[in-house]
């Protein structure tokens, strides 16, 4: 805006009538603001004071004593808690990469290929979304009971498939509807047989869809509790399940620690795979 | 079906003797049916060595799926086809001596103008210096050097066909396919284009087939064309031979402006044909494929290719009075209506000398003329 429309403003602004007083609209809009900070606080309060307190040098309760590093410092001590994280991590990437490439086929074979009742086999690949999870993980577990499987990383890491798999399948689906496949026609008719195609063509072109898909599932599979309680075996304790079992002694500004260091990596990840899609448009 | 590339020397039974066996693609009655549809319906085709052949006709006629059997993304329900006299049968796309430049270009998204142009000779594991620098000839062939690292998102339409192109032609293929190219561009931009991929054509000596529903174009760039409604090719000829002897209704309906009367032959001689329209009026004009005596037919006969006089013998062939039912000044003709009857037929008379005053041109609606054309400026057209 120019110079002289500002004084132009500013002189009108000099002969309007002053505002009427609107009460009523004033407490509806207060009242907006109230809510809206308290939903807000809702929300965020709890996670602030964790992470606050993971920084608290008193040993329990809620009063702050003075700022410490010391709970970090023990988690990098804590063997057990190092081995839930490791596995978990483990589990995360395998479960992934099992996601990755079991959702992106099945994603690509319900695009590409006719067969009959299509929309009922959508439907069941989306069925795993809102399944809820205790029913899930009580299934899983009689089934791999059933079949006589030792419950640890196998089961766990198939479980984990079986509740992210749907994810990557959504997210490729939505990304292989709109397109256009004159461009692997045109990959073809240069030369590319369907494997160079595949991979030079289709697979790039799917990726941003492959990525969110894949961190969503890993996400998911890093903070899982339910399921992974479930079908976990005698000393497989994941991440989520060791902060569960620490709980049974109470809060301590360790579990806060622990707490906020998921979160924060939980925080990267997602913001990891926005800035990747970003990238890509 | 056949299996891969054999060499095509079975039938020599070629209707153009002298190119007989020696075709840059051949279609042997082929069909291709979409569940009880016939997309394609028994064509038969022979297009020579480095020839500008175009595939006209209204859309839905099969044009696109023609390029497409051709190509390899289709495979014919029956028939046969050859490129550079080798059956193709079920050699897959990527195994063919052709490259298409798609309706929607079909460029790679995730590539840059030159990454898109390289493509075709990286899969042909060509080496990279010489990739490099096919690429870049390519580019100033279409005349966009400049933007060899540009994104085909971060080009205009006009643009991103050029590129299709380049990346189709660097490879040097015995055919090239074109469906539609310049479908997507404005008339002006579309005319340029127009003369480029002629001029192209004619510089790089590779046979062209090429889709379009635009007369004008299939007429300006071909060498031939052939007419196709509803899977079928019902003439194939150059562009004068389609315009001057249509063999058909739809095909002298269809290219250019006609005027068709329908009547009874009742007599055929020699290269002429004798037509009794219902009103008692008798016509003559060349005889076409399918005229008996007694049998029904249209004579077709184009707005220019008749005048209109004051005074005309009513014994000579062809010459009636008429009433003027309209005149319109157009600039390079006057376009002319007249009733012979109940019989519409549109006149038009070239402007051939320069005045200002109205009265000049010709008549004005509601008066007399005379109204005759040669013989052989009609035609007579089976049913
Ligand atoms: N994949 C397909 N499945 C079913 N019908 C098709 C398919 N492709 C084309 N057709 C039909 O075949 C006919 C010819 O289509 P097309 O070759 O695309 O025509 P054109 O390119 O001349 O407009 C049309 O009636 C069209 O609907
Ligand atoms: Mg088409």
């Amino acid at each position: 805006m120019t110079n002289s429309t500002i004084v132009v403003m500013g002189d009108r602004a000099e002969y309007a009538p002053p505002a009427p007083e609107r009460p009523n609209l004033r407490l509806g809009q207060l009242s907006l603001i109230a809510v809206t900070l308290f939903t807000f606080a809702f929300l965020y309060v709890p996670i602030i004071v964790l992470i606050l307190f993971s920084f608290n040098s008193a040993r329990t309760g809620a009063v702050w004593q003075g700022f410490t590093l010391s709970w970090y410092q023990r988690l990098l001590g804590n063997e057990a808690l190092l081995t839930a994280a490791g596995r978990s991590l483990i589990i995360g990437i395998v479960s992934t990469a099992g996601s990755v490439v079991i959702g992106t086929l099945t994603a690509l074979a319900m695009e590409r290929e006719h067969f009959r009742a299509k929309a009922v086999w959508d439907g069941l690949l989306y069925m795993p979304v809102i399944i809820p999870e205790i029913v899930s993980g009580v299934s899983l577990l009689l089934f791999f009971a059933a079949g006589g499987i030792e419950r640890g990383l196998l089961t766990l890491v198939v479980s984990h498939i079986a509740f992210s798999m749907p994810f990557v399948y959504l997210t490729v689906r939505a990304r292989l509807a709109d397109f256009d496949r004159s461009i692997e026609e045109a990959a073809q008719d240069l030369g590319a047989d369907e494997a160079k195609t595949f991979w030079l063509i289709t697979l790039p072109l799917l990726m941003p869809g492959i990525v969110s898909g894949a961190l969503l599932a890993f996400t998911l599979s890093i903070d899982d509790f339910i399921i992974s309680f479930f079908v976990t075996g005698k000393g497989w304790n994941t991440l989520p399940i060791y902060i569960w079992s620490q709980l049974k002694q109470g809060v301590t500004p360790e579990i806060n620690a622990i707490s906020a260091v998921l979160l924060l990596f939980s925080v990267s990840v997602i913001a990891l795979s926005l800035l990747l899609q970003r990238r890509r448009n | 079906m056949d299996g891969a590339s054999t060499p095509l020397h079975a039938k020599p039974d070629v209707e153009d003797s002298a190119l007989a066996n020696d075709f840059a693609v051949e279609l042997r009655d082929v069909v291709k049916l979409y569940g009880e549809v016939a997309a394609v319906d028994h064509v038969t085709m022979f297009i020579r060595h480095n020839e500008f052949f175009s595939l006209l006709g209204p859309s839905g006629c099969g044009k696109t799926t023609s390029l497409r059997m051709i190509a390899g993304f289709e495979r014919p329900t029956s028939g046969v086809i050859a490129i550079d006299n080798k059956l193709m049968g079920a050699t897959p796309p990527f195994r063919r001596d052709v490259n298409t430049v798609f309706q929607s270009y079909a460029l790679f998204p995730h590539m840059t103008v030159e990454q898109n142009v390289a493509f075709g000779l990286q899969m042909k594991g060509i080496n990279k210096d010489e990739t490099k620098r096919r690429t870049q000839e390519a580019l100033e062939l279409v005349r966009l050097p400049q933007l060899a690292g540009r994104y085909p998102k971060q080009m205009s339409g006009g643009q991103q066909q050029r590129v299709a192109l380049a990346r189709a032609l660097v490879n040097r293929p015995k055919v090239l396919l074109l469906d539609e190219p310049l479908g997507a561009l404005d008339l002006k931009l579309r005319k340029e284009m127009q003369i480029e991929l002629k001029t192209l054509q004619h510089q790089v000596g590779i046979t062209f087939i090429y889709v379009t529903h635009d007369q004008e174009e299939a007429l300006t760039m071909s060498d031939r064309i052939a007419i196709m409604s509803r899977g079928k090719a019902l003439q194939i000829g150059s562009p004068l031979e389609i315009y001057e002897r249509p063999n058909c209704r739809f095909v002298a309906d269809f290219i250019g402006e006609t005027n068709f009367l329908d009547g009874k032959v009742i007599e055929v001689r020699g290269d002429f044909a004798t037509l009794e329209l219902p009103s008692g009026q008798t016509f003559v004009g060349r005889v076409s494929e399918g005229v008996r005596a007694g049998a029904h037919a249209t004579l077709s006969v184009r707005p220019e290719k008749m005048q209109l006089l004051e005074n005309a013998s009513s014994t000579a062939a062809n010459t009636y009075q008429v009433t003027v039912f309209s005149i319109a000044y157009v600039g390079s003709d006057t376009r002319v209506i007249i009733n012979l009857g109940a019989q519409r037929i549109d006149v038009w008379e070239q402007n051939s000398s320069s005045t200002l005053n109205p009265d000049d041109y010709f008549f004005k609606p509601g008066e007399n003329a005379w109204l005759t054309f040669k013989p052989e400026n009609a035609l007579v057209l089976a049913g």
